[in-house]
């Protein structure tokens, strides 16, 4: 679900340290005047496509698991985030929507990563739908492609002060809608969002690092989501999973901690020709093998992923272990290879591991 | 037996409570002033550290447009083409009738070291409160303060990372209340860039990049001034220490028979010193704690001067209200325990010391032989030679205050053989029996009182030191604003496009039009400034050169030499001839150097064509106008471009402002100078009482012989006023040496330039005045005591054995 440190960025705002209490970065706060998903909502394109102000956060956010012409692995990240403050839009300085861009770059021993930032209503940062373009700064994930299909041909670019990429995407399947038709719950208690996903991404570009560049080629996932409250109050973080395997099937999974009570999980599992099959609470199971030293943080690297429903058993281990996104509100993000009943490669979140 | 010995030796206090007052007071006086000067120290050095810590917007490279203003497009634009830039925006604002700085930052994008927020000042804030209308102040303490009454402003949250008079908010906030939608003062350059970005010039071409702007390094800058203040301190507690040691000698003394008693009785020697050590702390403890009530409340008098001191000459801004430290209070308790300690430990050593069986009867203590008192001599000669020659072995201002040092101690030193010899000489001069009892009799008390004159020397001497070189100062500075500020009007053009059409206007209607443009660089490597200036007879008449060589403006005007100020030939030994860096690759031979006070940094004077030449977009903002009337030109001026295009600013203005600046910069040094005199005063008046309580069997034979009361007390006044006489005599030569060492040395160290030496003798006179008024009322309690001790007492010398 790719659910992230959204109103992390109110809290920066605020310089607030004390968030986590309530939840990572303050997601599980209440919707107060700000709309919340209802399960029988019809997705509308391009529309959906577009930021929906009067719910608290959303997000765009692509993965990509690339093999340079050097033979070795490489993960890219892209995610605009919005966070509200207030359910409305006006322009200039006192627009309540506020946007942070991330872009990570890993290799199998490096990890580069770039944060920006900016207040919405005075262009800054911004999603517009037709063409769509989602933007940050000099970020941006623009489409090539006519507005009803905005996401069969996407560039994206991405600039840090020690790594840039530029890729061009090409959609070779449908979106899919994640949870019961793009209803995705998140708890127990009923918390949801809206969720889906264009899993079938055919990437190749070029990535600038500090020893040069190197042409790439690979797959990516590009996900959307919004809502008002995805958490609730005693859920601390989660561990979450975008798995390409090598038979063209995909899968999509994660894991809400909960501070009083079992984790609840929620995974989608997709055909090669786009037909999601929804799983609901504890058809996942997700069991950490091994841990790393992250930060001063003990993080799971490596994981066993079951869905004895489809037959699914297989270890993910990532690219590298020091994927750790060291931003605002840090978290661990990054590329993973997979082994067991089904091989292929993917992309791993953890977010709400605290320091030891 | 420990508990009755304390008991006993407590009732002595008991007893004799003003005694008890005077070693209070004494502790307490000398912790007061040195724990004021502490507490006004610690104050300014941790709003420097505020200063550094919250490094504020010009603390970064900026993009500025030096037309005006930056449109919000531009601020996208640069965003856009991955420039990591966040914008402020400045402005005055009246809130009732106080004036305040509004900066507007965009939190989001500011680096962290712009925006006053803290781990600390955390919690509450609601970011939307923040941006959305009336928006969220943040305002130092004092400032809020200063503001209660007035509502135009939005809530306001005390910060004190927040300079005085200024109050940091959201830009969109900044904007409304400025009434500048959409603009920007300039953009900060956040130290780490993207890989890649779009060139400046493709984004918009009339930006500059400006480079970081050097902060001076207060602390360096302002380090003279609170040695300074610390010297002053470290004065007083001397004179402090002398107070005390004069009541607890007398203390010891009083209570020998006790000691001698307690000791027959049984009790170890360790234990009565442990009890009197004790006894001593507690004293210490709680005159401490008075000195420190007393220390702050000064302190917190005197700090509003010292921030204006501060202000004006560094422009180090430190907040007028003085905040209690734990730990400046515990130092300064330690400190008061300590002088105590090394006040009494000439007494402890000789009760430890005294035989168990030596007589009970007290004598004036402090009996020194002719051989000490040369002993003496030749360790006061030898401190001021050695301070002398600190200036060849030390750098800097330590030789500065070595030699301060030396001088004053080694002249306190000789006071008591200078006085001795003054007596004699006077004792053989003298016909008549009273005059050569009087004179040898002032010599017998001498021992008894050379700690207080020392005191007073001291404090005389440090008096006229600092008032001649004060007077100096003065003289020389209003002589030098006369020269400098020669232009009748001083125009900055606030609007640089302008700048052309003023300059065009001025044509024809006054004497002469002066632009002045200035730059800064990189001089011998540190930052300073270079201004340009044309070639005109207000310069070559009034610029007030210190040294040169022949044909200095006409050189200067044809570009191939430039003029440097005082400060900066001191700091980087540049003198007439030598090349002067003044950037990357462009050096200057100096043609002269020219006095330039109150300016921390360094300076350099070029031909305004050379430096246009140099920096051909720098616009003409500032000039100075010759006018015969001054007024009504400003007025016109007023009237033609209105009332904020310009800023105008009459010499007089200039002249008065520069004056009170310069005013209150020494009013502490004024305050400091007064309070060092009574405390002077005081241990005089401490060892004068000491010695009467001693002198009955000195006095009462020649009351026996028949000299009445009266005039014995006449002559006890007489001896006080001739003492005082005579060590105001030794202060003048002590203190003009010192006023020289804080003219020709302490200065050119602290800020860089040296003054001629005025002397002023109306002000000796003022200050000798004082003195014998100080010493006149020291001795009137004890005369009078001496006037009515009955004529009892006297017999009673001569029938019992005290």
């Amino acid at each position: 679900m790719n659910a992230n440190v959204l109103s992390g960025l109110v809290m920066l705002l605020a310089c607030s340290a004390t968030v986590h209490a309530q939840g990572f970065a303050g997601l599980g706060t209440e919707a107060e005047g700000f709309t919340v998903p209802t399960p029988d909502r019809k997705f509308e394109f391009p529309q959906d496509h577009g930021a929906h102000p009067t719910y608290r956060i959303e997000w765009w956010y692509l993965t990509s698991n690339l093999k340079g012409d050097d033979g070795r692995n490489y993960g890219i990240q892209w995610t605009l985030f919005r966070s509200a403050l207030a359910p409305t839009e006006q322009d200039g300085w006192q627009n309540p929507q506020l946007w942070m861009g991330h872009a990570g770059l890993t290799t199998p021993d490096k990890h580069f990563h770039a944060e920006r930032l900016a207040r919405g209503g005075i262009g800054q940062a911004g999603v517009s739908i037709e063409p769509f373009t989602a933007f940050i700064d000099d970020w941006s994930l623009k489409s090539l492609s006519p507005a009803d299909d905005a996401f069969d041909n996407l560039s994206v670019t991405a600039t840090g002060s020690d790594f840039s990429y530029r890729l061009s995407l090409k959609a070779t399947g449908p979106l899919v809608l994640q949870g019961d038709q793009g209803y995705s719950v998140k708890s127990s208690a009923g918390q949801a969002s809206y969720y889906y996903s264009q899993p079938f991404l055919e990437v190749s570009g070029t990535l600038k690092l500090p020893d040069g560049e190197v042409s790439v080629s690979g797959q990516g996932w590009l996900d959307r989501e919004w809502s008002s409250q995805p958490l609730s109050e005693t859920q601390t973080g989660w561990d979450w999973v975008s798995l390409h395997f090598d038979s063209g099937e995909k899968l999509m999974g994660f894991r809400l901690r909960d501070r009083q009570a079992d984790p609840f999980t929620s995974a989608t599992w997709i055909g090669s020709d786009g037909t999601p099959f929804p799983l609901s609470d504890g058809k996942l199971i997700l069991t950490p093998l091994a841990q790393s030293k992250v930060e001063g943080r003990s993080v799971p690297t490596s994981w066993r992923v079951e869905v004895p429903e489809k037959s699914i058993d297989v270890q993910i281990a990532a690219v590298n272990p020091q994927s750790w996104m060291s931003v605002s509100f840090p978290y661990w993000e990054g590329p993973v290879s997979i082994k067991g009943s089904h091989s292929g490669v993917g992309y791993l979140e953890m977010t709400g591991y605290r320091p030891e | 037996m420990r508990r009755v010995a304390l008991l006993a030796l407590l009732a002595h206090w008991r007893r004799r409570p003003g005694q008890l007052a005077t070693l209070l007071i004494g502790i307490a006086l000398a912790t007061a002033l040195w724990s004021a000067v502490q507490a006004i120290n610690v104050e300014a050095r941790a709003s420097y550290d505020r200063a550094a810590t919250v490094l504020g917007p010009d603390r970064y490279e900026t993009l500025s447009d030096p037309s005006g203003a930056i449109a919000l497009e531009t601020f996208i634009a640069l965003r856009r083409g991955g420039w990591l830039v966040s914008p402020v925006l400045q402005g005055r604002f009246v809130s009732g009738d106080i004036p305040v700085q509004i900066v507007g930052l965009e939190m989001l994008t500011a680096p962290s070291g712009a925006v006053p927020i803290t781990p600390a000042s955390e919690g509450e804030i609601n970011p939307l409160e923040m941006i959305s209308s009336p928006g969220l102040g943040f305002a130092a303490p004092e400032t809020i303060a200063l503001l209660e009454s007035s509502d135009n402003l939005p809530p306001l949250q005390p910060n004190e990372f927040v300079p005085p008079s200024q109050i940091v908010m959201d830009i969109g906030i900044a904007e409304r209340l400025l009434d500048r939608q959409g603009q920007m003062s300039f953009l900060m350059v956040l130290p780490e860039q993207p890989l890649k970005q779009t060139a400046l010039s493709e984004i918009s071409p009339d930006l500059v990049l400006n480079s970081a702007e050097q902060q001076a390094d207060l602390a360096r800058l302002t380090n003279s001034f609170h040695l300074n203040l610390t010297a002053f301190g470290m004065l007083s507690f001397v004179v402090g220490l002398f107070i005390v040691h004069g009541a607890i000698g007398l203390a010891f003394e009083q209570r020998r028979g006790t000691f001698r008693t307690l000791r027959a009785l049984g009790l170890p020697a360790r234990d009565l010193m442990l009890i009197l050590v004790i006894e001593l702390l507690v004293l210490a403890m709680l005159a401490g704690a008075i000195g420190i009530a007393i220390g702050y409340a000064i302190a917190g008098a005197l700090l509003p001067d010292v921030a204006a001191t501060l202000d004006g000459l560094y422009g180090a801004q430190v907040p007028g209200i003085l905040s209690f430290s734990p730990a400046w209070a515990l130092a300064a308790l330690a400190f008061a325990i300590f002088g105590a300690l090394v006040a009494a430990g000439q007494g402890l050593w000789r009760v430890q010391s005294m035989p168990l069986l030596a007589s009970a009867q007290s004598r004036a203590w402090a009996t020194v032989s002719a051989v000490s008192l040369r002993r003496q001599a030749m360790v006061g000669a030898i401190l001021i030679v050695a301070g002398i020659a600190s200036i060849w072995l030390f750098d800097g201002l330590l030789a500065g205050f070595a030699l301060l040092a030396g001088l004053l101690l080694g002249s306190a030193l000789l006071l008591p053989a200078a006085l001795a010899t003054v007596l004699s000489i006077g004792a053989s001069t003298s016909r008549n029996a009273e005059g050569q009892w009087f004179w040898a009799d002032t010599r017998q008390q001498l021992p008894g009182l050379s700690l207080a004159l020392m005191a007073l020397l001291l404090a005389l001497a440090a008096n006229i030191g600092v008032s001649t070189m004060v007077g100096s100062f003065r003289l020389t500075f209003t002589g030098w604003l006369d020269q400098r500020l020669a232009s009748e009007l001083y125009v900055t053009v606030t609007n640089a496009a302008e700048s052309d059409r003023f300059e065009t206007w001025l044509n024809g209607r006054v004497d002469a039009v002066l632009p002045i443009i200035s730059v800064d660089s990189e001089i011998e490597g540190i930052t300073g400034e270079i201004y340009g200036v044309v070639d005109h007879e207000t310069y070559r008449e009034n610029w007030p050169i210190l040294v040169s060589r022949q044909g200095v403006w006409d050189d200067l005007a044809t570009g191939n030499s430039a003029l440097i100020n005082e400060q900066l030939a001191y700091r980087e030994d540049l003198s007439v001839g030598d090349p002067v860096s003044l950037g990357p690759g462009w050096t200057l031979p100096v043609a002269g150097i020219y006095s330039d006070y109150g300016n921390p940094t360094g300076q350099v004077m070029v031909s305004l064509e050379l430096l246009e030449s140099r920096y051909p977009d720098r616009p003409r903002l500032s000039f100075g106008l010759r006018t015969d009337e001054p007024e009504a030109l400003a007025a016109t001026l007023r009237d033609e471009f209105g009332p904020d295009a310009l800023r105008i600013v009459d010499q007089a203005t200039i002249k008065n402002f520069s004056l009170r600046v310069f005013e209150r910069t020494f009013t502490v040094t004024t305050a400091l100078n007064v309070l060092t005199l009574s405390v002077a005063a005081f241990a005089m008046l401490t060892a004068l009482l000491t010695l009467a309580n001693l002198r009955l069997p000195q006095l009462a034979p020649v009351w026996a012989l028949g000299m009445t009361r009266k005039r014995l007390m006449q002559l006890e006044l007489l001896r006080s006023l001739a003492l005082a006489a005579l060590t105001f005599i030794f202060a003048v030569p002590v203190g003009l040496a010192l006023a020289w060492s804080l003219l020709a040395v302490v200065n050119v160290e602290a800020f860089g330039w040296r003054l001629p030496m005025h002397v002023f003798p109306t002000q000796w006179l003022v200050l000798l005045l004082l003195a014998l008024a100080a010493a006149l009322i020291a001795a009137a309690l004890p005369a009078r005591r001496l006037a009515r001790t009955g004529p009892a007492s006297f017999l009673k010398v001569f029938a019992v054995e005290r």
